[in-house]
């Protein structure tokens, strides 16, 4: 008895604190938000209401919708050229790296960026991208422009470059962990038993580090479809995405309830894509046993 | 095929040749130095040694999985020095089985007639055979996290013989085996050998099971041939200390040698031993050491046509089948004595601390090394 009850002592000594952070910082929040999107709007203000009018209008307003299917295409977008740049990276430092030193500097490199203000590396993609940019100055040195190009900043392009530079490292990390697991002799064993490098590739090793890249696709994923940085300082007028108006109505249009609606949304978004990918790496863990 | 005239009478041909083979890694390590090999058709080669000896690197080196930086491998004749694992006739046992995770066991034992290309039929109908042959006819959709240890070990050996390889390498096969089961898989994988007729080609550091299974064993030592011959070659007439010491016990006695003519003779403490096999290097008044086998040395005189002589018992340690006893033949020089008890003790019983006994050894189960050579392979600790 006496027993128990110091343990549950314990318990709570432990873990009050943590939990009250769960609670002010994350729940109290969501439920904040869950309630303000049922709010009706009585410009400038929102009143306390219970009605599904905020929802309704995401449904019908087609602009809504084009922005969140933006905010999806460009996700996905970036999650590809995040998963085209990384796998390669993260087989190269896994297997073909041999000095130990070696690969754990570039695996450093590769994630040092990290550390670096998101803001400034965002910017720095406007000097690159710019008309005045390196990318501009360079090709017209090399011939290949004889002006400088408008196409490169401020659209859909400079946005998933910009995301895809920097959420590679998020494909990378989780890809190489899984890599790196693999036994060689399995490799090997494929090799062995007939299966030249491609072969062995498809057959072995990509399915073994499904999971890394399940994990790799829902960081990058979930990171993009919330950026809110990019669009802003890359992404000119024409390709806003969810979060950009989300802050809109939150900010000039003063309609929290439509502002609280839509962050809900994406909110269940996220959620359905971290659920899928558990699913999967679920089944996929089975398999691995 | 072709029944050769004479086949018993007739050596095997041979169907492997390492021509001066050489691998260094980097770093400098000369894992493998300058060996040459002639493995022949059919047989059960075992690779022995302690680790770093070389011998997991030759056995790679035949299954493709490391390139020698000199020499060549021919198989069957042709040079496959620097051919890929998947472009030889030759199959792997894998010392952790490598039995892919994701897949079952039918596709893992299926997976080399897949990637060959073999009709879907045909694939499942031999994959069908082999778990038949390993005895696990319903486990075909297990994965192998799923089975034993020893399950898996059967698993990965039918993976390895699906493709009919001209050679089977086994790394270690039964490292991850508890002690009961070992043995048991010795014997079989024995028997497996005769059956399917292949040539095997072994790797392992325990001399126990290297001599169960093998046609010939190969002792190695820092990258080089130690010494190529059958288990009772080895183990009768070792070439070397290293070898004596490696393959079962020994006693290691320091001897000073007194030679007249063809005669030798070893001293050590109040004995004298004649030695039949002595090489002509040996010196007359050299110090040198001389190896006994334990269980050649017989209790009593023997009618005296070997080399007879007595000691102090010192210690007996009984256990059950056979009795260890410690001799001081004088000078403080002990040597072991095992005495199989093939018949039921006498009223006499065991003899006793104290007791003077009297031993005999025939010359030509004696062996004479250099003391240097010696030294050096108690100094490692040689085999445990």
């Amino acid at each position: 008895m006496n027993h128990a009850r110091r343990h549950k002592l314990g318990f709570w000594v432990l873990f009050s604190a943590p939990m009250l952070w769960w609670i002010i910082v994350l729940l109290v929040p969501y439920l904040i938000m869950l309630s303000i999107s049922f709010y009706s709007r009585q410009f400038p203000f929102h009143v306390p209401d219970f009605q599904f009018g905020n929802y309704l209008i995401l449904l019908q307003d087609s602009q809504y919708w084009t922005v969140l299917l933006r905010s999806v295409k460009v996700s996905i977008l970036v999650s590809l050229a995040a998963f085209a740049m990384g796998y390669p990276l993260a087989y190269f430092l896994a297997f073909k790296v041999q000095s130990e030193r070696l690969r754990l500097f570039l695996y450093v490199a590769t994630i040092v960026p990290l550390w670096v203000s998101y803001l400034l590396r965002a910017y720095t993609w406007k000097t690159i991208l710019g008309s005045e940019g390196i990318l501009n100055s360079f090709l017209m040195w090399v011939g290949i422009l004889d002006e400088p190009s408008t196409l490169f900043l401020y659209n859909e392009f400079a946005m998933v470059v910009t995301m895809a530079y920097i959420f590679t490292p998020f494909m990378v990390m989780p890809i190489y962990a899984s890599l790196e697991k693999i036994p060689r002799s399995l490799i090997e064993a494929s090799k062995d038993l007939g299966a030249a490098r491609f072969s062995t590739f498809w057959r072995i090793t990509l399915p073994l580090t499904m999971p890394g890249v399940l994990a790799g696709f829902t960081f990058t994923f979930g990171l993009s479809v919330g950026d809110f940085v990019s669009p802003l300082l890359v992404g000119g007028p024409y390709s806003n995405m969810i979060s950009n108006v989300i802050a809109t109505q939150f900010g000039m249009a003063m309609n929290w309830p439509l502002g609280a609606a839509l962050g809900v949304v994406m909110l269940f978004i996220v959620l359905g894509v971290i659920t899928a990918s558990d699913k999967l790496e679920r089944a996929g863990r089975l398999n691995l046993g | 095929m072709a029944h050769p005239a004479g086949f018993g009478a007739e050596r095997m041909a041979d169907i492997l040749r390492l021509d001066h083979v050489t691998k260094t890694f980097r770093g400098g390590v000369v894992a493998v130095d300058d060996i040459s090999l002639d493995i022949r058709e059919g047989e059960f080669l075992t690779m022995l040694g302690p680790s770093g000896c070389g011998k997991t690197t030759t056995l790679r080196m035949i299954g493709g999985f490391e390139y020698p930086d000199s020499g060549s491998i021919l198989l069957d004749g042709q040079d496959v020095t620097d051919a890929p694992p998947y472009q030889r006739p030759v199959n792997m046992m894998f010392q952790d089985f490598a039995l892919f995770p994701h897949m079952t066991v039918a596709a893992n034992i299926g997976y080399g007639l897949k990637i060959a290309g073999t009709p879907r039929a045909e694939t499942e109908s031999r994959v069908r055979e082999a778990l038949d042959m390993i005895e696990l006819p319903g486990m075909a959709d297990r994965l192998p996290s799923q089975l034993s240890n020893g399950q898996r070990q059967r698993v990965a050996l039918a993976r390895a013989l699906m493709r009919h390889p001209r050679i089977l390498l086994l790394d270690e096969p039964m490292s991850a085996l508890d002690a009961k089961l070992k043995e048991a898989m010795q014997v079989e994988l024995k028997h497996i050998h005769d059956r399917i007729g292949i040539t095997f080609i072994m790797v392992t550091h325990d001399q126990t099971e290297s001599m169960i299974m093998s046609d010939r064993i190969i002792v190695m030592r820092n990258g080089r041939i130690e010494q190529i011959g059958s288990p009772t070659e080895l183990y009768d007439r070792p070439a070397s200390a290293y070898v004596a010491d490696f393959l079962g016990t020994s006693n290691m006695v320091p001897v000073t040698v007194h030679r007249t003519g063809e005669e030798v003779v070893a001293r050590a403490g109040d004995a004298s031993f004649r030695i039949a096999r002595a090489g002509s290097v040996v010196a007359d008044g050299a110090t040198m050491t001389m190896f006994i086998r334990p269980e050649k040395i017989r209790l009593g005189a023997n009618g005296g046509d070997g080399n007879v002589f007595s000691g102090a018992v010192r210690e007996v340690f009984f256990s059950g089948n056979a009795v260890r006893i410690d001799l001081d033949i004088g000078a403080g020089q002990i040597v072991m004595v095992h005495h199989q008890l093939d018949t039921a003790l006498g009223d006499a019983g065991l003899p006793a601390a104290g007791d003077t006994v009297t031993c005999s050894v025939k010359p030509e189960t004696i062996s004479l090394f250099d003391s240097a050579d010696a030294a050096a392979v108690a100094a490692v600790g040689g085999a445990a």
